[in-house]
C-alpha cells in the first residue's frame, strides 16, 4: 500500500508511474462535471496568482500610481523607468550594486551546490555501499543530525564566525557539508542494486574508480534533487545574512530587498522593479525545468 | 591451513582507506558547522556573556533558563512569543493542509492542463519568503489606495473601512498567516498530489463496482491511503511554523506590540541588538526541544501505523 517513507529513491519514480495510470483514466466525467471543474480551477487560480501579477504590472508604472486601487491594473503609463532606476538608486559601495547582490547570491547559491553535491555524494556513496569499521556509527550521527534545523544553530555559528562577517565566504562555508543532503544520496545510493558495481568490483576497480564509472552516471536523479533543494534554500536563504552581512557589496538579493524596503523613502514601483529582477532568473528555471523541481520538492519534504 | 570458500570479492572487500578519504570532508563540515555550534549552544546558554561588553563568558548554570521562563522582565516577551508561534501552527497547519489537499483532489484528475495549474500552485515556492513578504506588504497597504483594501471594498459593496492590516495587533498575525499560507500551499500541495497519484486506481475501481459514494471513497480509500503523506506534511508544517522568522522581521518586526514576535525572532533581536549571546543561545535551546518533541510524535505516529498494517 502506498506509505509516505518519501525516500529519495521511491519519491523518484512516483511521479512517471503514476502519470501513466491517470492516463488510464477513471470512469469518464461527465461534460457537465469537467465544465464545472474549470469553472471552479480557472479563478481560483487566478486569485492565487493575482499577487504575482500585481507585482509584475506595479514594476512598469510611476511610483505614485501602484498605490491606486483597481487603477493600477490600467495599462496607462507603463515605462521601464522604474528598472533603471534600480541602477541609478544602487550604484556605489555605500549602497550597493543590483549586479553585485545578483552576484553574491548567483556565487554564494553555486559554490554551496556544486560543493554540496561533491562532498556529500561521496560521503553517502561511503556511507551506503562500501564496507569499513565506524560506518554504522557515523550514519546513525548523520541521521542525527537531520534533525537539527539551522535555526537551532544560528546563534553560536554567528558567535563562532564573527570573524568572517561580511564575507562571501561566511554565506556558503556553513551550508556545503548538508545532514540532509547526504541522507538523500544515502537512500539513493542504498536503493541501488547490488549487482550493478560487482562486475567491477571483481574486475578490481577500487571504491573511487566504482564511484565515477558506476555510481555517478546512475545517480542524476539523485544528483538533479539535492542540486535543486540546495539551491532553493541557499538562493532563499535570509536569517543567517541578516545575521552576518551588513556590507552592501556582499549583501544577497533577499537581504537587499529587506534593506531596500526597510529605507524610506521608496516607491513601491521601484521595488516591484526589484522584486522582479531578483526572481525572473528562478523563475525562467523553474518553468523549464519544473518537472525536475516538483520531483525533488516530492523526495525531500524539507525547505528553508 | 585454512581454505575458505571464495565469497564475492565486493561482498568481503574492505574500503577503510577510501572510505576514511571520501567521508572527511562531509564529517569535518558537519562538526564544524552543525555539531561543534550544536555543543556550543548548549554551553553558550549556561553563560553570561554581552557580545562587544569585552568581557569573557562567566558561569552562569541554568540561570538563562531562570530567566527565560520565570522572570518576567525577558520571560513575557518569550511566552508572547511561544503563543504567537503556537497560534501561527494552529491556524497554518489545518488550513495549508486542508487548501493543499482541495487542491490536490481538484488537480488529481486526467483532465487537460492539469499540470499547468498545478505550476501556478506550486510557483510562490520559488520566490524567496523575503521577496513574498515585500509582496504582500504592498498588498496590505493600510490606506483606501491599497489592494486588499480596494478588494474588500469592492467585495462588500463598501461596508468594510479601509484597514491598517500589519499596523493593528488584532489583525497583523492573521496578515502574516495569509501570507505565509499563500507561499507554502503549493509545496504541500505537490506532496499531497504524490501521494493521490500512489493509491492504486483498482481500489477505486472496486469501490465503485461496489456502489460505494464519492464521500465514502473519499474516507475509505483516499485519506488511509494519504495518512502517512499527511502526518509528514502535518509535521514538516509545524516545525516551520516553529522556525517563523523572515516575513516577521520584513513585515512587521514584530510589532506592533509583540503581536507577532516569534521564538526566532526573539532570539535573533536578542543576540544582534541587545547582544545578549547567553540570553539567545538558551532560546535556541528551548527552539530546538520543541522540535525534538514534535519529531518524536511524528515517530510516534508512524510506528503506530506500523503496527496496524
Amino acid at each position: 500500500m502506498s506509505n509516505a517513507t518519501i525516500n529519495g529513491r521511491r519519491a523518484l519514480t512516483l511521479s512517471t508511474r503514476a502519470r501513466d495510470r491517470v492516463q488510464v483514466g477513471r470512469l469518464g466525467p461527465s461534460r457537465l462535471r469537467i465544465a464545472l471543474s474549470y469553472a471552479v480551477l480557472v479563478p481560483v487560480t487566478i486569485l492565487f496568482v493575482s499577487p504575482i501579477i500585481y507585482m509584475f504590472i506595479a514594476s512598469f508604472k510611476p511610483n505614485n500610481e501602484v498605490l491606486s486601487g483597481f487603477a493600477v491594473f490600467s495599462p496607462q503609463d507603463l515605462s521601464l523607468n522604474n528598472y533603471l532606476s534600480i541602477f541609478s538608486r544602487f550604484s556605489g559601495p555605500d549602497t550597493g550594486t543590483f549586479t553585485g547582490f545578483l552576484t553574491t547570491s548567483l556565487l554564494v547559491s553555486s559554490v554551496t551546490v556544486v560543493g554540496g553535491l561533491a562532498v556529500n555524494s561521496i560521503a553517502a556513496y561511503a556511507l551506503a555501499r562500501l564496507r569499513w569499521p565506524g560506518r554504522n556509527l557515523l550514519l546513525l550521527g548523520v541521521i542525527a543530525l537531520v534533525i537539527v534545523p539551522f535555526e537551532a544553530i544560528a546563534v553560536p555559528l554567528f558567535y563562532m564566525l564573527d570573524g568572517l562577517r561580511n564575507t562571501y565566504l561566511v554565506q556558503f562555508l556553513p551550508f556545503i557539508a548538508s545532514p540532509f543532503s547526504i541522507y538523500l544520496f544515502y537512500s539513493f545510493f542504498a536503493g541501488l542494486p547490488k549487482s550493478l558495481e560487482e562486475a567491477a568490483r571483481v574486475d578490481g576497480a577500487g571504491a573511487w574508480r566504482t564511484f565515477f564509472s558506476i555510481m555517478l552516471p546512475n545517480a542524476k536523479p539523485a544528483f538533479a534533487t539535492v542540486a535543486i533543494l540546495q539551491f532553493m534554500s541557499s538562493w532563499s536563504s535570509f536569517l543567517w545574512p541578516v545575521m552576518v552581512i551588513d556590507d552592501p557589496t556582499v549583501r544577497p538579493l533577499p537581504l537587499a530587498i529587506s534593506v531596500y524596503v526597510g529605507t524610506p523613502p521608496y516607491g513601491w514601483g521601484n521595488i516591484m522593479a526589484f522584486g522582479v529582477m531578483m526572481v525572473l532568473p528562478m523563475l525562467v528555471v523553474f518553468l523549464i525545468f519544473q518537472r525536475w523541481f516538483i520531483r525533488s520538492v516530492v523526495a525531500s519534504g524539507v525547505k528553508g | 591451513m585454512l581454505l575458505r570458500p571464495k565469497t564475492p570479492v565486493a561482498s568481503v572487500q574492505q574500503d577503510t582507506g577510501a572510505a576514511v578519504v571520501m567521508v572527511i570532508p562531509a564529517f569535518l563540515g558537519l562538526l564544524a558547522f552543525v555539531a561543534v555550534p550544536f555543543l556550543l549552544a548548549i554551553f553558550l546558554s549556561t553563560q553570561n556573556l554581552h557580545f562587544g561588553s569585552g568581557l569573557g563568558p562567566t558561569w552562569m548554570g541554568l540561570e538563562q533558563y531562570r530567566r527565560l521562563l520565570l522572570d518576567p522582565l525577558f520571560s513575557a516577551d518569550f511566552y508572547r512569543a511561544l503563543i504567537n508561534n503556537a497560534t501561527f501552527a494552529v491556524v497554518v497547519v489545518p488550513a495549508q493542509t486542508g487548501l493543499a489537499l482541495a487542491i490536490a483532489l481538484l488537480l488529481n484528475r486526467s483532465l487537460r492542463g492539469m499540470p499547468i495549474f498545478r505550476t501556478f500552485f506550486f510557483m510562490p515556492v520559488v520566490f524567496p519568503m523575503a521577496l513574498v513578504s515585500v509582496i504582500w506588504k504592498l498588498i496590505y497597504a493600510p490606506d483606501d489606495v491599497g489592494m486588499l483594501n480596494t478588494v474588500l471594498k469592492v467585495v462588500s459593496f463598501g461596508h468594510i473601512q479601509p484597514h491598517d492590516f500589519l499596523g493593528d495587533p488584532k489583525t497583523a498575525m492573521a496578515a502574516i498567516i495569509v501570507t505565509s499560507i499563500w507561499s507554502g500551499v503549493g509545496f504541500q500541495m505537490v506532496i499531497l498530489l504524490a501521494g493521490l497519484q500512489s493509491i492504486s486506481g483498482s481500489l477505486y475501481e472496486a469501490a465503485a463496482i461496489d456502489k460505494a459514494g464519492k464521500w465514502q471513497q473519499f474516507w475509505n480509500i483516499t485519506m488511509p491511503g494519504l495518512r502517512n503523506t499527511l502526518v509528514f506534511v502535518v509535521m514538516v508544517t509545524t516545525i516551520l511554523s516553529l522556525r517563523l522568522f523572515d516575513q516577521v522581521y520584513i513585515m512587521t518586526r514584530g510589532g506592533p506590540l509583540n503581536a507577532t514576535t516569534t521564538v526566532m525572532y526573539q532570539a535573533v533581536t536578542a543576540a544582534f541588538d541587545r547582544g545578549n549571546i547567553g540570553n539567545a543561545a538558551a532560546i535556541t535551546v528551548v527552539f530546538f526541544v520543541l522540535v525534538l518533541a514534535i519529531a518524536l510524535i511524528q515517530r510516534w505516529f508512524l510506528r503506530e501505523e506500523r503496527e496496524i498494517a
